[in-house]
């Protein structure tokens, strides 16, 4: 069934994603799940940071949309929130908007357990400023600033989200559609804070760098790659090497 | 009209109150529905007192994970439709820097308290400075007009608290409080009216909140939850919020307007006192807790004769250049002292042709009037 999800679009603007982009899917997910909970948008209230999926709402988003600091969407989106706690919030910025500069603020929240709905689009590294090694890259890939191969661990962002006490914590790939749009479903239902990771790929600046192929090449990857939590549990180390884990991690009953 | 009167929610009378408590009791009397602080000396009475306060009254306040929250907190609420404000000292003042600018990019109500201590960095905590006059002014990148008060008493701590949300909700910029050390945890006994008056923002639905036909006009401006679609971003935008980036022409205009709407509006903003100065000779230049060292010296001076006179800014930015350049007229001696380097007597030099001598003293401690009148004697 065709969905008129255009309705959800700031008239007049054109959505400039790089070809491939994996946020232009998740922009999608999101409204699908938006307009299946049939939320009045005009009850809600967008928060971003600063990079490529902080765009995602603004300007995109026909709604009240805040655009922000960089690192700092969770901290402008508490004060909406604790001000006014009829609007539905939610905050969907970049892996290093969100965990890298912005790492504190994400801790605090979860920690406080408050009701914001948060969206971390991952891809990997920062590529609004062109490529560079941020938390979430991968050890061993390159970028701008690791020639020779990122020399770091990456950080767990569900682990790190649920240790500090959020409410619902998922992860999945933009490849996951309908379980990515029901996650954000139970996401917005959710009283408290709760956390997606979305994966999704950006061939422009991480893809190029470490010989993923093409777009297609790279969302055929991401699904080769992507392993769901209840399959996990049935596989070795050796075969969940270079796997990601995907699924509910905290199911919004704390 | 957007004025409106309100009963004080302390009966009138009098009380005997630290500076901090009265600014935390002059946010109350303004009706501040959010408050966002981070503890620091001297700064965190604010915080504690506001948050048993905010219960009573019923407004929000929470202790942020640091200082760059609170204020970005603050800014969000404020677009949610509270009258907002944060406090702090040096430390968190300098990390609150990219937040102040964005506020002044979106024209967001928001009160800043700075309880200001010895700098740099950690410096002296419990001690006194006045360190900060032009980091409020010139310390966000790109910096634009703001407000800044500074106040010299307990009462005034109380009264310009009151004043700020007031500036902050007319003007829609970052409203300064520029309080010390001295004055935040000196306490006397203020008096305290049964009604105020009170300037809410305006609102008009469906009409561009970042734009107006006048060159220096202040937006109406709605919030969050109003069904008004808003696109609020700190990169330059047209008079809907849409994002311009590379467009020279909208840089210019909004950035034009940011600065004329307080520039042309300084005659009134800008509050001052001016004490003995229509027969002075030497006349000197304060504010904040060295304007009461500095009164107590020109009284004691006139006892004896001596034509001393003193001009208190209140208002410290904008700053009050033709209130200067008048003074600077009419006396031959200004004398600027300071509990920092030099940093409003830069300012009184730009606008005066007379000389200009200034006292900087950074021990940590109040300037006492015995220091200031030693250096008169010497001028006259």
């Amino acid at each position: 069934m065709a969905r008129d999800l255009k309705q959800y679009l700031r008239p007049g603007v054109t959505l400039s994603f790089c070809p491939g982009c994996g946020d232009r899917i998740l922009l999608r997910l999101i409204l699908r799940a938006i307009d299946e909970l049939k939320i009045d948008i005009d009850d809600m209230l967008f928060v971003s940071g600063i990079g490529c999926a902080a765009w995602i709402p603004s300007p995109y988003f026909n709604a009240d949309t805040l655009h922000t600091l960089h690192g700092r969407a969770i901290a402008f989106a508490t004060g909406a929130k604790m001000f006014n706690p009829k609007l539905k919030t939610m905050v969907i910025s970049g892996d290093g908007d969100l965990a890298d500069i912005g790492g504190n603020h994400l801790i605090h929240a979860a920690r406080r357990n408050i009701d914001l709905t948060v969206i971390c689009a991952n891809n990997m590294n920062y590529a609004m400023t062109g490529g560079q090694v941020c938390s979430t890259t991968p050890q061993g890939a390159f970028t701008q600033t690791t020639p020779q191969g990122n020399p770091y661990r990456p950080i767990d962002l569900c682990k790190l989200v649920q240790a500090a006490g959020a409410t619902y914590v998922a992860r999945y790939s933009v490849t996951q559609r309908f379980a990515l749009i029901n996650s954000v479903e139970r996401a917005l239902q959710t009283r408290g804070f709760s956390f997606i990771e979305a994966l999704t790929p950006c061939p422009v600046q991480f893809g190029r760098r470490n010989q993923l192929g093409a777009p297609a090449d790279m969302l055929k990857s991401l699904v080769g790659k992507c392993v769901m939590k209840e399959d996990a549990e049935n596989l070795s180390s050796e075969e969940l090497k270079g796997k990601i884990i995907t699924g509910e991690f905290s199911d919004g009953c704390g | 009209m957007a004025w409106r009167k309100v009963k004080s929610i302390l009966p009138a009378g009098s009380y005997y109150f630290s500076g901090n408590e009265a600014i935390t009791e002059g946010a109350v009397a303004a009706r501040c529905g959010y408050y966002a602080g981070y503890p620091i000396t001297p700064a965190t009475e604010i915080l504690e007192t506001i948050s048993v306060r905010f219960r009573e009254t019923g407004a929000v306040s929470i202790q942020m994970e640091d200082e760059i929250a609170s204020i970005c907190s603050c800014i969000g609420a404020s677009w949610a439709g509270a009258k907002a404000m944060t406090a702090t000292s040096g430390p968190g003042f300098s990390l609150m820097q990219e937040g102040i600018g964005y506020a002044v990019m979106t024209e967001t109500p928001v009160v800043i308290v700075d309880a200001q201590r010895a700098g740099p960095s950690t410096g002296q905590a419990t001690r006194v400075g006045s360190g900060d006059i032009m980091q409020a002014r010139w310390g966000t990148h790109g910096a634009m007009p703001i407000i800044a008060l500074s106040p010299w008493s307990v009462q005034e701590l109380y009264d310009q608290t009151i004043n700020a949300f007031n500036l902050t909700e007319k003007y829609r910029v970052p409203v300064f409080l520029m309080a010390e050390e001295a004055t935040a945890h000196l306490r006397e006994r203020i008096d305290i009216a049964g009604e105020i008056k009170l300037f809410d923002r305006e609102k008009k639905p469906g009409v561009a909140a970042f734009g107006t036909e006048e060159s220096d006009g202040v937006p109406p401006m709605p919030i969050f939850g109003e069904r008004e679609k808003l696109l609020v971003t700190g990169s330059t935008h047209d008079a809907y919020g849409i994002r311009k980036t590379d467009d020279p022409l909208t840089q210019e205009k909004l950035i034009g307007r940011l600065n004329n709407k307080i520039v042309n509006k300084r005659e009134e903003i800008i509050e001052y006192e001016e004490y003995h100065l229509k027969d002075a000779d030497i006349a000197i230049v304060c504010y904040g807790f060295t304007a009461r060292s500095s009164l107590f010296s020109v009284e004691r001076l006139r006892e004896e004769g001596k034509k001393v006179g003193m001009l208190r800014l209140k208002t410290l930015w904008p700053f009050a250049d033709r209130v200067i350049s008048n003074v600077g007229s009419r006396v031959n001696r200004i004398f600027v002292p300071e509990m920092n380097m030099g940093q409003v007597v830069g300012e009184v030099v730009k606008y005066t042709s007379c000389e200009v001598v200034p006292y900087n003293q950074v021990n940590g401690e109040v300037i006492q009037p015995n220091t200031i009148t030693e250096h008169l004697r010497r001028l006259l």
